[in-house]
């Protein structure tokens, strides 16, 4: 670690200008009033399918992912790749419900899933609940994709001593703040085009040379301990590993695009159609991240945990060091500096994404609703630029001054929490049955219990779950939000028939949820319509 | 004129396409062996990775024949 890999280094370093620029010039992309939260905070609505492809793709497949499925795969074995079967679920999900999302936010000019379930429940008790769940599930999210910046920057070989080491850290951030503050949702989209292509080429230059060098399939599962090939059979009385696998992959797809970046990237799309195809295009990514998760088994394979070199590293870092270790050892310098510039770049999209979604909520479902009632198109679009430098600048003091694992494990409970707003934004696409009192008691209830699942199983994802004997340890998230539902589907008639509730108007429609009958065509042969485009009604 | 609308997003028997995906990768007793593996790959792995892809064009399917139907319900908007 005390030699620093100069070619990679500026290569790294040449390619972080270049998106800075990109960042900035991004601002004269497209074209729109900066002033204005919906064109600062979601590119005025106006990324057609491609675009969406790569920011979402930018947005989903984060740089922690890339570095901790494979460090995943390369400690506990199998069970790592449930990251597969999760990112093949989330499609039929965005396929049905986000098309009509995207419909009623674009009807009613709604910014955040809190501002849907705002005007269509009525109630800004809710609402916050749905907001303050978004912001604190991703705060740690920002910090856990510094944290795979870090380990790149680390790979590099640059260590300094105490607060000096984490300079390249300082700086990658200010610029990631700066672009974000001066073009808004625009830098993450078009950097993600430059990380996507960077990453593509990263991964399958890795699972083509590196399999090739090792001597193919066989010999590197052949390496790989019997024990982490498959996942272990489930003993008598319990559904074991297999439980664990499948409710992991599950409630990670449930929960995926309630994150409010998530949300934020498919509101983007300038048609429910973009998204809808974008449905079928994105399991791109998911085949990349399969076949990086098999990085870890390249990783076991090689021993790159034994070599001297590396092993400063794997102390700093523990297993979030296999990648990069695995990259250095078996590519030319020039295309580490490509791999790792891929990597850093892909924590940067994310993170912006993530402090623009967070600077959105705050705006429109804190401030707006509890402080400012009646604020300028510009004074909105400010507070939001403000809110998302604070936020990164939370994330990034965190990631400085606390311990990686509380990251993690804050991480985990995030999952968790924001899991819990999935009936009111998820069924609230689809019914307004639900007491808006009784989603509130709901959401309690699963953060309540999830939480203490969480703890009482040591901050491990999975919760030992015990009915008559039978055991089936599963996601914690996943059981609890099912705990969730069931609380609001008993209390709804409960509370309607003690008249508890808001009482207030759905202001969505049913005809709302659908493309308006003449937009249909339009949209389809001219997706990037201007905004704010509204159908003949 | 208004019927258009409901029939939009009602129920597609193509929807069943979507539960084929998964019930296939969600139930691990179907695919948590070694053999038959695929140029040293396990099963367990390129079953997965193919069930990406097969997501993928049943995503498709689906995507078109829905997609039809809007087109078969207001001809002549293209036009």
């Amino acid at each position: 670690m005390h030699d620093v890999n100069w070619t990679a280094l500026i290569i790294f370093v040449a390619l972080f200008a270049f998106i800075t620029w990109l960042g900035f010039a991004a601002a004269h992309w497209r074209k729109g009033d900066l002033d204005q939260l919906h064109e600062w905070g979601l590119g005025g609505r106006r990324f057609g399918t491609v675009i969406t492809w790569f920011l979402v793709g930018g947005d989903l497949y984060t740089a922690y992912t890339f570095i901790a499925v494979p460090a995943l795969a390369f400690g506990a074995g199998a069970i790592a790749f449930f990251a597969v079967p999760y990112t093949i679920v989330i499609y039929p999900i965005l396929f049905l419900v986000f098309p009509r999302l995207w419909y009623v936010c674009h009807k009613h000019q709604y910014i955040t899933p809190a501002d849907f379930v705002r005007g269509r429940f009525g109630n800004r008790w809710l609402a916050l609940a749905v907001t303050v769940t978004g912001i604190v599930a991703t705060m740690p999210y920002i910090a856990l994709q510094l944290v795979g910046l870090q380990v790149v920057i680390g790979g590099l070989g640059i260590a300094g001593n105490g607060y000096l080491g984490d300079l390249p850290l300082v700086i990658a951030f200010v610029i990631l703040a700066a672009f974000t503050y001066s073009s808004g949702l625009r830098a993450p989209a078009s950097i993600a085009i430059v990380k996507d292509i960077l990453i593509y080429i990263t991964a399958f230059a890795a699972v083509i040379v590196i399999p090739i060098e090792l001597g193919g399939f066989a010999k590197i599962f052949a390496a790989v301990p019997e024990q982490k090939v498959l996942l272990a059979s489930p003993g008598p009385n319990t559904t074991g590993a297999y439980g664990s696998y499948a409710t992991l992959a599950l409630g990670s797809a449930l929960a995926l695009f309630l994150y409010p970046h998530s949300m934020t990237g498919i509101l983007s799309a300038s048609s429910g159609h973009a998204i809808r195809r974008n449905a079928a295009m994105l399991p791109g990514y998911s085949l990349m991240l399969g076949l990086l998760a098999l990085l870890g088994f390249f990783a076991i394979a090689a021993s790159v945990a034994g070599l001297p070199e590396y092993a400063a590293g794997f102390k700093q870092f523990g297993n979030n060091f296999a990648v990069p270790a695995l990259l250095l050892h078996f590519f030319p310098s020039w295309f580490v500096g490509i791999a790792f510039a891929a990597i850093g770049i892909g924590a940067l999209v994310p993170a912006a994404i993530m402090s623009i979604a967070s600077a959105n909520l705050y705006t429109r479902n804190i401030h707006r609703e509890f402080i400012n009632r009646n604020p300028t198109d510009r004074q909105e679009a400010q507070m939001a630029k403000w809110v998302s430098l604070i936020v990164k600048f939370g994330a990034l003091v965190f990631t400085i001054f606390l311990p990686t694992q509380y990251a993690i494990w804050l991480q985990l409970l995030g999952g968790i929490w924001i899991i819990q707003t999935l009936p009111a934004v998820m069924l609230g696409a689809y019914t307004r049955w639900f007491n808006d009192w009784a989603l509130v008691a709901g959401w309690a209830a699963g953060i309540v219990v999830g939480t203490v699942m969480a703890v009482a199983a040591n901050f491990a994802p999975t919760y030992p779950v015990t009915i008559a004997g039978f055991g089936f340890p599963g996601y914690t998230a996943l059981y609890t939000v099912i705990l969730n539902v069931l609380v609001a589907v008993v209390l709804t008639p409960a509370l309607n028939a003690l008249s508890v509730g808001s009482g207030a108007a759905d202001e969505t429609a049913p005809a709302d949820y659908e493309p308006p009958i003449r937009a249909v065509a339009h949209q389809v042969t001219q997706p990037a319509a201007p905004y704010p485009q509204r159908a003949a009604e | 004129m208004n019927g258009n609308r409901a029939r939009r997003t009602g129920w597609s028997w193509w929807y069943l396409l979507f539960m084929i995906q998964f019930v296939a990768v969600l139930w691990p007793p179907f695919y948590n062996r070694v053999e038959p593996s695929l140029g040293g790959m396990p099963f367990f792995y390129w079953y997965q990775l193919l069930w990406v892809i097969i997501g993928a064009i049943f995503t498709a399917i689906v995507y078109f024949a829905t997609d039809k139907r809007t087109e078969a319900v207001g001809p002549g908007l293209n036009s």
